[in-house]
């Protein structure tokens, strides 16, 4: 499933330093679940995405793991510290071995 | 009507005895923010934060599978508290296990109601 997957990431674009920050991610994505069944009565297979982590420059604010219970368009909001200028890197690992990333820059000002 | 989660707890119980290694569980000092009713298991708004944890594990002890998400918070982590939208198959118990600092765990659970199955059943 590496169709139509949409990250859309929600940051501030500046910050002071230390300041904490919230973040809002969500990316489109069926999340299908492997409990399912198709109109023959077979299992569709699971397929979601596994892991989400998001790092500032490089060091990690959070590394969640996902499992088929999380809801289709997954999204997720947490806080981060920002010290100083930088980048927020977020990243989606797939079932599939597909990787989505978003970065978002953040101006400590 | 059906009141009491619907399936027996053993997956759930393994789950969290996997992520505690046995360990004693301590009730509170782990907010789990759920609503008391969700119209649709489909996508139930779910908000877990305990002050001084590392990770916090959260399950859906009447799912197929009860394992829904784990958040390790790293470094840079701005706060201990995260949340997140997740399937519940019917009504029951949803449960936040908190890994904190010094080694210890704590736990909260809340029973969510569910009108919907969100597992396509």
């Amino acid at each position: 499933m590496a169709d139509n997957v949409k990250p859309r990431v929600k940051a501030p674009k500046s910050a002071s330093a230390g300041e904490v920050v919230t973040i809002k991610t969500l990316i489109s994505h069926t999340m299908e679940s492997g409990q399912r069944k198709d109109s023959d009565g077979n299992t569709i297979p699971r397929s979601i995405i596994n892991r989400f982590t998001c790092e500032f420059n490089g060091t990690m604010a959070l590394d969640m793991t996902m499992e088929p219970a999380i809801s289709t368009n997954p999204y997720v909001e947490f806080d981060v510290t920002i010290p100083e200028s930088g980048d927020l890197q977020f990243t989606w690992y797939d079932d599939d071995g597909s990787i989505y990333e978003d970065t978002k820059s953040v101006e400590v000002g | 009507l059906t009141v009491l989660p619907f399936r027996a707890n053993a997956a759930g119980e393994d789950a969290i005895a996997d992520f505690t290694g046995g360990a004693d569980v301590a009730e509170g000092g782990v907010n789990l923010d759920a609503p008391e009713i969700a119209e649709n298991g489909n996508t139930v708004p779910i908000g877990v934060s305990a002050e001084g944890a590392t990770a916090i594990m959260l399950l859906a002890m009447g799912n197929p599978t009860p394992g829904v998400a784990t958040f390790n918070f790293g470094e840079l982590a701005g706060s201990t508290m995260a949340s997140t939208r997740i399937r519940l198959a019917g009504t029951q118990d949803v449960v936040a296990i908190a890994k904190m600092a010094d080694g210890s765990f704590a736990k909260a659970t809340k029973e969510v109601k569910v009108t919907i199955g969100g597992c396509g059943g």
